[in-house]
């Protein structure tokens, strides 16, 4: 008996060895291409050719003047996206939680065949649109204008659901009544006293929201044409011209360049994003 | 008293009036407006009168039965989501088996998730750009370690090679998606009630059985919801196929998904609007009928039996009454 059990544990314990070994593998796979990308970005182009190393070397100021020779903008490009996301994301979470508080405080007619609706165009494809949506700017004289990418965001179907979700849990609706016999106003009461209890629902999906704008690539690969008003992703697509071509070292900073923003947010606030897409799952 | 008679529900028109405004200027005119042009002759950079076309339908069918490259691109979309969700599910499901069970223990669970839920939140056009740049030819650092490895006599050219070029770009897919997959899985299982498990280890059921017979018939509900998030999110595939390989589309057109076809048509100096947005529309189609599938499997389960039950009590009222 007693050797069986040892057995067991025995086995259990290579078992377990091979799963360390698996995850350290699959990290490692998640770290080096961006690890590559980083040590590259201060090698030069000879060395880079030359094969491969995972350590730094001391050429990072001369890729950074080839990288700004040419006609790449990583500073502007970083603007442009910091206003259009964040714009974006300002919208999209208020006007979330306006809709999704309308949606479960207030008893209207309609309530339930507006929800059934917002639940049903929760998934259309940004593409299904985009040659309508292009004619229509193209009309209005707003291509090249942030605006475009910034006021469809007023309407964020998946974040009103999941803003609902959250307001049914939380909010109770005494505490909107006593609000009224203190004689606040229906909008006083949505941004003084309702708001402050959605914070943790809003930082998480502002976090998504931001990212998910500050990634976007199809429709500012459309409606920007000018080159001073390219998103960071656009931008990228320049990298892949023929003025870098040989130029490895400034094709790396340059990429390494649009994503840092985006690892410095994500080792901030990586509890925070993992929770989030676990929330984001479990919808039912 | 006075305050009885307030009637309070116009505020919930006043507060989804900038939602359902921002919707129909947006997204529903958009769509509308694309699937108008989808029956017209609108196409080059300088406006003209556009018409209806005599046989409406014809943009369609010229992309469905003429086109070559628009068919490519459907089967390009299946083949490439298809290469990609299965690895992803199935390594997915492994690693969610591996993090909740309570055997095993594993340590730096937290560590892990986040090493490998990374790549999801980085920019997809600069990972695309990033990996053509690692599969560089003739000198690259992955031709450079598999020189060092001995795994290549000589530099291959992956990107000029379609199946080379579809597996890479179906490789950054999934290795972008399974942490997200994974952590959704994890999530899942730990919304299991914990008297089943308990229950399996009383019976004697080991991992395998477990696995199978408990944890896999729980998250039904959830790896169904993945399968199809993961398949409209495929349709879309756009990011990597239009930036990983210039001129879009690869060899042969081995990796134009049909997202990069609608942009290659309207916005590459062909300016085939017409065609790209009856291509458009047949896309829409499809991730509407997804769609249905996903709001049918999600929906309010609880709501559903409930109307059920009122109908069969209805039902038999009404038998009762005619027996009476």
């Amino acid at each position: 008996m007693a050797n069986m059990e040892r057995s067991g544990t025995v086995s259990r314990g290579i078992n377990k060895t091979m799963i360390y070994i698996v995850l350290i593998f699959l990290a490692l796979l998640s770290i080096l291409p961006f690890w590559i990308m980083f040590v590259n970005a201060t090698r030069s182009t000879p060395e880079i050719q030359s094969g491969l190393s995972l350590l730094p070397s001391t050429h990072l100021s001369t890729n950074w003047n080839v990288l700004l020779d040419k006609s790449f903008d990583p500073i502007r490009g970083f603007f442009n996206s910091l206003i259009i996301s964040g714009a974006a994301t300002l919208l999209t979470v208020y006007f979330s939680s306006l809709t999704a508080y309308g949606l479960t405080v207030y008893n209207w007619k309609m309530r339930q065949s507006f929800f059934t609706f917002i639940m049903c165009v929760m998934m259309i494809p940004a593409q299904a649109s985009a040659i309508g949506f292009y004619q229509f700017m193209y009309k209005l004289h707003w291509t090249n204008n942030f605006l475009p990418l910034i006021l469809p965001a007023i309407a964020a179907p998946a974040v009103v659901f999941f803003m609902r979700q959250y307001l049914l849990a939380t909010l109770s609706i005494e505490m909107v009544e006593a609000a009224r016999i203190d004689g606040s106003g229906e909008f006083y009461t949505f941004n003084r006293i309702v708001m402050p209890i959605m914070v943790p629902a809003v930082a998480t999906q502002a976090i998504f929201a931001f990212v998910a704008n500050w990634n976007n690539l199809f429709m500012p690969l459309i409606l920007l044409t000018q080159k001073d008003k390219y998103t960071l992703p656009v931008m990228v697509s320049l990298l892949r011209g023929d003025i870098y071509k040989t130029e490895f070292g400034s094709i790396y900073l340059g990429l390494a360049l649009t994503t840092l923003p985006l690892f410095v947010i994500y080792f901030l606030l990586s509890r925070y994003i993992i929770a989030g897409v676990a929330l984001g799952g479990v919808k039912e | 008293m006075r305050r009885k008679g307030v009637n309070y529900s116009k505020y919930g028109y006043i507060f989804s009036l900038p939602f359902i405004f921002a919707f129909l200027v947006f997204s529903l005119y958009p769509i509308l407006y694309t699937a108008a042009i989808g029956f017209t002759n609108l196409q080059g950079l300088i406006p003209k009168p556009i018409q209806v076309l005599d046989n409406p339908f014809q943009n369609f069918k010229d992309l469905i039965y003429h086109n070559v490259a628009f068919r490519t691109s459907l089967t390009n979309t299946a083949i490439l989501w298809i290469t990609n969700f299965i690895p992803q599910i199935g390594l997915a499901l492994l690693l969610a088996a591996w993090f909740t069970n309570q055997r095993l223990k594993i340590r730096g669970q937290g560590a892990f998730k986040v090493m490998l839920y990374m790549p999801n939140i980085i920019t997809a056009s600069t990972i695309a750009v990033l990996f053509s740049t690692l599969f560089a030819y003739p000198m690259g650092p992955v031709n450079s370690l598999f020189e060092m490895m001995g795994w290549s006599d000589g530099p291959i050219f992956f990107l000029q090679d379609k199946t080379t070029a579809r597996g890479i770009v179906s490789f950054i897919q999934f290795w972008m998606w399974y942490g997200n997959t994974m952590i959704i899985l994890v999530a899942g299982v730990m919304g299991i009630n914990p008297a089943l498990f308990e229950s399996a280890a009383i019976d004697g059921a080991n991992g395998f059985q477990t696995f199978f017979r408990i944890t896999l018939p729980s998250l039904r509900t959830i790896l169904l919801y993945v399968l199809i998030v993961s398949m409209i999110g495929g349709l879309q595939m756009f990011d990597i196929p239009q930036l990983f390989i210039v001129p879009s589309g690869g060899p042969d057109n081995a990796t134009l998904t049909t997202s990069v076809f609608i942009y290659g048509q309207a916005f590459k100096g062909s300016y085939l609007y017409n065609r790209a947005a009856a291509a458009s529309m047949i896309m829409f189609l499809i991730a509407a009928i997804l769609s249905a599938v996903l709001f049918y499997i999600m929906r309010d389960r609880d709501a559903a039996r409930i109307k059920k039950e009122e109908k069969k009590l209805r039902k038999a009222a009404k038998a009762a009454a005619r027996g009476a």
